[in-house]
């Protein structure tokens, strides 16, 4: 009897471990993730934004890029861009360019807002080629260049060879 | 041939944000893929998305052939008033797809 107890004990802390051990490593998944407000790596996002911003800066933050961590299949992927802006008649976004740095042609979508829309968000479907991240660029009506960025695993690409 | 889904909120009050999504049916060839012969199926697309509200523009889109086939697009338009709303997709080949869809603001 006493062994059996000890084993269970054992095999109860055992469990205990991995679970506690498989936190952790979501969470380090989480931290590997790059955040929305880190700055860009160069790529062929900065063509893009020299042609359509023309040659301005952009500031990391106030644009969210939200993306499925993995997507098993690039021919259909949910992406959802949204800036922070009141959007009222003297402060709003004028345009957001969304770019995929690793796809055959790295434009995806360029939106231009108005104050009528209240809401400065889009969402729509796009491809993609491989695992890559994506970048969104948000110019304001005060001038002002912003990006954020996300990061997707690609396992099948969907823009057919 | 092409349809457009147009869906809003059942209920919109002024001053509400009303996400609009819309939904139209259409290959969007990106010019990328080959056909059995090996021979490139030349690209086709629609490059641009034009919403007006009572004849105004509220949002426009340039799309990239990077947007996938039967392109989903969703916005917001804050309610001022009742009338219409018309979504205007314009086809590579300089054809339109439009729809015109009743807007009721109570």
């Amino acid at each position: 009897m006493g062994t059996s107890n000890d084993q269970g004990l054992s095999r109860r802390a055992l469990l205990r471990a991995v679970g506690i051990g498989g936190l952790v490593m979501s969470g380090a998944s989480l931290v590997a993730r790059p955040s929305s407000a880190q700055a860009l790596r160069p790529g062929a996002h900065l063509e893009v934004l020299n042609r359509l911003v023309g040659g301005k800066q952009a500031k990391p933050g106030r644009v969210t890029v939200k993306m499925p961590e993995i997507a098993e299949n690039g021919v259909q992927v949910p992406l959802t861009v949204s800036v922070e802006s009141p959007m009222t008649d003297q402060d709003y976004v004028k345009a957001v360019h969304v770019v995929a740095d690793d796809n055959p042609n790295p434009d995806v979508l360029s939106v231009y807002f108005t104050p009528a829309c209240g809401k400065a968000e889009v969402s729509t479907r796009m491809r993609l080629a491989k695992t890559q991240r994506v970048i969104a660029y948000a110019e304001m009506s005060d001038g002002s260049v912003w990006s954020g960025q996300t990061e997707v695993k690609v396992t099948i690409g969907g823009c057919g060879g | 041939m092409a349809s457009v889904k147009v869906r809003l909120p059942k209920e919109i009050r002024r001053g509400d944000l009303v996400e609009v999504r819309a939904l139209v049916s259409h290959p969007m060839e990106s010019g990328q893929r080959k056909d059995a012969q090996g021979n490139p199926i030349p690209r086709k697309i629609l490059n641009k998305f034009i919403c007006t509200y009572n004849g105004r523009e509220v949002i426009r889109m340039d799309l990239a052939p990077a947007i996938a086939a039967n392109p989903y697009l969703s916005f917001f338009v804050r309610a001022t008033e009742s009338g219409s709303l018309e979504l205007t997709y314009i086809d590579d080949d300089g054809s339109t797809i439009s729809e015109k869809v009743p807007f009721k603001v109570v």
